[in-house]
């Protein structure tokens, strides 16, 4: 008997020191360190992504779910569609042009030397980003309202411009939703910008400013190029954030705007789904959008060059 | 390194600030809760959903009355309240997935074909329904059913009437009894617009009750019934086109600030004596009486102008089903307290007497409860109970499809706003296109 004890005893601080090993080891570790993302990713993203395509190719009512093929993806391409994709389109053009030139700017700004109260105006640009947007559509709302009492045809009166009807024109509807998401997000991004300008090293524009460069060329030869990993950054998440645009249209017109002209993309994919009971269709258009995202931001970074290899 | 300092403690407090501020907005958004009949022991609670606080006011009466009958059983009444669009996509997703769904819900008219379709996930209320459905304005239970099946109780008739501002139209020099036809009604409107600062109407673009109720009136609708698309007919034109007309021909008609007569800047605008006239249904008194107060005995209530003689001088529009849901655990219970509330002679007075509304019951129209006073005959004229007996057989019957919230959507995006805002499309145009539409889906 005492032999076979003997290795056994041996054994169980070994096998302690194996369990400990595991759990320390650098080949463990990061799968550990990981797993909350990925659970997470699985459970929230992966699972409902999976069932979304699913549905995509049902007829989905209470006791009568039924496989239909590809007959919600043959409806998908239709006017209405194509208006809400158009209005995206436009909506995610100008929000992009305008979510980036303006935060560098200010972000430049704010970083010089000659801003004073620079801090305050920080924070004062970011406040928009902390407040709700249904809680501040409410008040751009009523600032473009259609009276000649309101905020903005008051303004405009000045000038001698007639009152404008800012929700039931199609320029001036697409006009509310932008100034609306830049307003909330000019804030953000001018983090993102400020923490790139705070990478960049002082000695180059001193080296610059020896070799007799302008504040222009200074901007566009130092700071430009390498604020570039920030700004790629920057675009692709406005791209992206703009195709999944709802609430601000939804602030200024619920669920039916005049026209369409504030329908967007994932408006569609809510009114279809839960407005008239389509779930089916809701999914493949949503199905089609991810899709639309998925292409345009693989060309972005293509474009960009962010897939290759440093 | 101090700049920062002072960067983010000024960050630090604005978002502290700002939190706190989302805390209490975000459960404004979650919807409101009040109980009814509480602290009575043994009693069963029953959860209901409204997109309508008004209507809560309605069971909270119900709950009181129900508890001195049926002591030996009891009720608390969770009422919750939430956005008309967040409380029926919730329910949409509840019935579906079969969680979450309260014992009763109040769902409107709109939306209802939605929960028809498939094998409706409510209770049949036939067993209560048959025994007084004699007494009822009949065609106010058809349009909650579905194969002779009666899932919704109906909380008012909804008869459309006109309701004119008697300052302006005295101002103007207009007796609106003599108004009996629309022509009549063109008439008195350029007498107004003439004589005052004031329109004589108002039509709505983002909703749909200044068109339902006309076409209606004349014997059209969106769809016959059999079901078949008939919104592009003459009728529904030429009704379209009139009231085009009534703005740009003769230019005695606005459109509804704001869109709709639900929006805030409608009632703001028709408080301060924007327009002589509003045609609305019945159950809209109660938006008279709690947003626009200073109209407070200037408002008269008459039948609509007739199309032709003979014609009908009313429609029934908009309503509200109430139902129990299969997921209930007291599914007996609910339907009984249901139908205690909704089809009893006390439930149907109190419609009224609480809420305002043309009860659909109406062999209590002229009972003494109905003529006693309140706040809505002391805003109104005393006689509205006469005008509604009056034209009773004249409330034509909607029908109901599962397209309807289609042809909504169709009218509130494209053709009410493309004829009458834009001017971008004739009546008929418009109409053909979105027919078409709606027969494709």
């Amino acid at each position: 008997m005492e032999p076979a004890s003997m290795p056994k005893q041996a054994n169980v601080p070994l096998r302690k020191k194996r369990k400990r090993n595991l759990f320390f080891s650098k080949k463990v570790a990061p799968y550990v360190f990981v797993s909350p993302f990925v659970l997470s990713f699985l459970l929230l993203f992966f699972y409902p992504l999976l069932n979304g395509v699913i549905m995509s190719f049902q007829s989905i009512l209470p006791g009568q779910t039924a496989f239909i093929g590809f007959s919600n993806y043959e409806r998908v391409f239709n006017p209405t569609f194509y208006r809400a994709l158009y209005n995206t389109s436009v909506y995610v053009l100008l929000t992009t042009i305008l979510l980036v030139c303006v935060p560098i700017a200010l972000a430049c700004l704010l970083n010089s030397r000659m801003m004073k109260l620079s801090s305050v105006f920080r924070a004062a640009l970011f406040v928009p980003a902390l407040t709700s947007v249904i809680v501040a559509g409410v008040v751009f709302r009523l600032m473009f309202g259609e009276s000649e009492l309101s905020l903005a045809n008051h303004l405009i009166g000045f000038f001698g411009i007639e009152p404008v009807g800012w929700r039931y024109g199609a320029v001036s509807g697409m006009f509310l939703m932008v100034i609306l998401a830049s307003w909330r997000w000019i804030g953000v991004n001018i983090v993102y910008f400020m923490a790139g300008l705070s990478n960049i090293p002082g000695e180059l524009y001193e080296a610059a400013e020896i070799d007799g460069a302008g504040v222009l060329q200074k901007f566009y030869h130092i700071t430009l190029p390498l604020l570039k990993p920030v700004t790629i950054y920057v675009v692709t998440l406005t791209v992206i954030n703009g195709f999944r645009m709802y609430e601000e249209s939804f602030v200024f017109w619920e669920n039916s705007s005049p026209g369409n002209i504030g329908l967007t993309v994932v408006g569609y994919i809510y009114q279809q789904g839960f407005q008239m009971n389509n779930m089916g269709f809701g999914s493949a258009v949503g199905v089609v959008l991810m899709g639309i995202i998925f292409t345009i931001s693989i060309i972005q970074l293509k474009f960009f060059g962010a897939l290759k290899k440093e | 390194m101090k700049k920062s300092g002072i960067f983010f403690m000024l960050l630090g407090l604005v978002l502290f600030l700002l939190t706190a501020c989302n805390q209490e907005t975000a459960s404004d958004e979650e919807g409101e809760t009040s109980i009814f009949g509480e602290g009575i022991e043994g009693a069963t609670e029953l959860t209901f959903w409204t997109f309508q606080e008004l209507h809560t006011t309605f069971f909270a009466d119900a709950v009181n009355r129900w508890n001195e009958e049926y002591p030996d059983r009891p009720i608390t009444l969770r009422a919750e309240t939430y956005p008309y669009d967040n409380m029926h996509n919730n329910l949409l997703l509840a019935l579906q997935s079969g969680k979450g769904a309260p014992d009763i819900v109040d769902i409107e008219l709109g939306r209802f074909p939605n929960y028809l379709q498939g094998e409706p996930q409510l209770e049949p209320m036939n067993e209560y329904v048959e025994p007084v459905i004699d007494t009822f304005v009949e065609s106010r239970f058809n349009i909650y059913a579905k194969d002779g099946v009666y899932y919704g109780l109906p909380t008012h008739v909804g008869a459309t009437v006109i309701y004119y501002n008697k300052e302006i139209t005295d101002a103007a020099g207009v007796d609106i009894d003599a108004i009996d036809t629309w022509d009549d009604f063109v008439e008195a409107g350029k007498q107004v617009v003439a004589n005052t600062d004031a329109a004589m109407i108002t039509l709505e673009t983002d909703d749909y009750w200044s068109y339902w109720p006309l076409i209606k009136q004349r014997g059209s609708d969106f769809f016959d019934e059999n079901g078949e698309v008939i919104l592009d007919n003459q009728i529904n034109i030429d009704t379209l086109q009139f009231m085009h007309d009534l703005v740009y021909v003769h230019e005695i008609a606005e459109l509804t600030p704001g869109g709709g007569h639900h929006a805030e800047e409608y009632f703001g605008y028709m408080n301060d004596g924007g327009a002589a006239s509003v045609v609305m249904p019945m159950w809209y008194m109660g938006r008279f009486t709690d947003y626009m107060e200073d109209l407070k005995g200037k408002i008269e209530i008459r039948p609509l102008p007739r199309w032709e003689d003979g014609g009908n001088r009313s429609a029934g529009a908009g309503g509200t089903g109430t139902v129990v849901t299969n997921q209930s655990e007291h599914t007996e219970l609910a339907k009984e307290f249901l139908a205690y509330a909704k089809l009893s002679e006390e439930g149907n007075i109190a419609l009224w007497k609480v809420l305002g509304f043309d009860p659909p019951r109406w062999d209590v129209w002229d009972s003494p409860e109905i003529m006693e006073d309140n706040k809505f005959y002391q805003y109104f004229n005393d006689d509205i109970f006469e005008i509604l007996l009056d034209i009773r057989e004249e409330i034509d019957s909607i029908h109901i499809t599962e397209k309807n919230p289609l042809v909504q959507q169709q009218l509130t995006t494209n053709v009410l706003n493309n004829v009458l805002r834009q001017q971008s499309q004739a009546a008929e145009e418009a109409l053909k296109q979105a027919a078409d539409e709606i027969r494709n889906q």
